[in-house]
């Protein structure tokens, strides 16, 4: 039995550029477009329940500037982070080297973090995080998944298991309601890849 | 009428020359005497659109542009889009030479900027032709192209959300063999619209009371990222593009109303801020990329 009541789903940030601005090219270029793609993307979340995790793909967006980082990013998580009772969960893919520096800034003046495919099936957590957030991460992110009783093992540090826990509060690592055991983001958008 | 000379090298340097020299007095129509023109740049080309128009602004008629006698300018003009952009600006004959069909040696035509859609068109535009000059001329990594497309975009974005007035980018490369002994590529943006202080004047003009002016307001943008906008993701435009063109070694400048603001490299000797020049509406935005050390195109 599935100790996950999600259904992640596959947004495609490039398709829905094209259908926004009826660009030839991908660029997500301008705060006005940034703004209606974010859009696009809300509604899109508006039909999948209270909780959701999406898989935001950014491989087929070939410039991304600095607003629209902020309005498909860093607006994209604040609206569904605090206390908004929706649990959306978000992935970013193809955050290749063009488009890394854009999304860290935004992400960083936010107060905000994201898990984002850097390389072809590498993750890395981006944005403004703590030391032992990002070490709590790591571990969760190369075994994929850890049982409660694994926590104490795997994570010595008190600060460290303490950073597991932000991880979920802040939505960057997925806690089962039925089991508690912990998920790494990535490996549930994995067969969406 | 009164004769404006236009520099006979009309670049950034001697930009703010022509546009400090357009006429206050509104009874009297401006001749711009480009006659003896015979090496312009962007900030040159769109500088002179900008001060025919203001020109054209204060004294409610066309200025007259005699136009210059090379033909080697005259075609660049051509194939900038110069003279597209220059009617309902200037009143000039029109033995203008017809733009040439088929590939062109321009990095960015001189292109209106009034729209969301005319970022995008930029943007488009850049990533065809930008790549090749970018790492052939300039010894840039090829993912420079979208670096040099996210400051277009910016900059662009600049005049729509803050100037409110309509404006034009243009960009080419060159080699400026004797003043750096290397290539640059030069990027130009105008506008005729309210200028860094009156687009900040409703958030911010109250907190720095008697200190308030164009160079305030520069600072507070160019140094703080401060905007009209409370959403604290706003502003970061110019930051960023001030952090990529450090990067690269390059200067930018900016002029709004009676000052401007700069961050050079050692080998520019603009003042990091200018006051007290004459009022130019807008904001004039110079940014100069040069080759990395050692590339020479």
């Amino acid at each position: 039995m599935t100790d996950l009541p999600l259904d992640p789903i596959a947004i495609d940030v490039g398709h829905l550029v094209q259908r926004t601005v009826a660009s030839l090219y991908s660029h997500l270029v301008t705060r006005q477009t940034g703004r209606a793609v974010r859009m696009a993307i809300e509604t899109q979340l508006a039909e999948l329940g209270e909780r959701s995790l999406s898989l935001i793909d950014l491989s087929e967006v070939t410039v991304l500037d600095f607003s629209c980082a902020d309005e498909v990013v860093a607006k994209l998580l604040q609206r569904y982070s605090g206390e908004d009772p929706t649990q959306a969960y978000f992935v970013f893919r193809g955050v290749h080297e063009p488009h890394r520096d854009q999304i860290e800034w935004v992400l960083h003046r936010q107060g905000l973090a994201a898990v984002a495919e850097v390389d072809p099936g590498r993750f890395d957590l981006l944005g403004d995080r703590s030391e032992p957030q990002e070490a709590a991460w790591r571990v969760l992110e190369e075994r994929g998944l850890i049982g409660r009783e694994e926590v104490g093992d795997l994570l010595p540090d008190a600060e460290q298991r303490h950073a597991l826990d932000e991880l979920v509060q802040r939505r960057l690592a997925f806690v089962s309601p039925i089991t508690g055991r912990y998920h790494a983001l990535s490996r549930l958008v994995a067969h969406l890849m | 009428m009164q004769v404006l000379s236009v520099p006979g090298s009309l670049d950034q340097q001697s930009v703010d020359d022509l546009m400090n020299a357009v006429p206050r007095e509104a009874d009297r129509r401006t001749l711009f005497d480009a006659r003896h023109v015979r090496w312009v740049d962007p900030n040159g080309m769109v500088g002179l659109l900008v001060a025919g128009a203001v020109a054209r602004d204060r004294q409610a008629t066309m200025p007259r542009l005699e136009l210059p006698e090379s033909g080697d300018v005259m075609g660049y003009l051509g194939r900038m889009g110069f003279f597209r952009e220059a009617q309902g600006i200037f009143e000039f004959d029109a033995r203008v030479p017809k733009r040439p069909a088929g590939a062109s040696d321009v990095l960015l035509e001189i292109t209106p900027i009034r729209a969301n859609a005319d970022v995008h068109e930029v943007v488009d535009r850049v990533q065809t032709r930008a790549g090749a000059i970018l790492s052939s001329k300039l010894g840039y990594p090829a993912s420079a192209v979208v670096q040099f497309s996210v400051i277009l975009s910016e900059v662009c974005q600049n005049i729509i959300e803050h100037a409110e007035a309509p404006g034009w980018v243009a960009a080419q490369a060159y080699n400026w063999a004797r003043r750096l002994g290397r290539w640059v590529v030069v990027i130009s943006v105008m506008d005729l619209g309210r200028g860094f202080k009156g687009s900040l004047a409703d958030e911010h003009a109250a907190r720095y009371g008697d200190r308030w002016s164009d160079s305030t307001a520069l600072e507070a943008s160019f140094l703080h990222g401060l905007t009209r906008f409370p959403d604290s993701g706003r502003g970061q435009g110019i930051q960023q593009i001030r952090r990529q063109v450090q990067r690269w070694n390059g200067a930018i400048t900016i002029r709004s109303g009676s000052a401007r603001i700069g961050q050079v490299p050692e080998w520019d000797d603009t003042p990091p801020l200018t006051e007290g020049m004459p009022h130019v509406p807008g904001a004039q935005i110079s940014i100069v990329l040069p080759a990395k050390n050692g590339e020479a195109g």
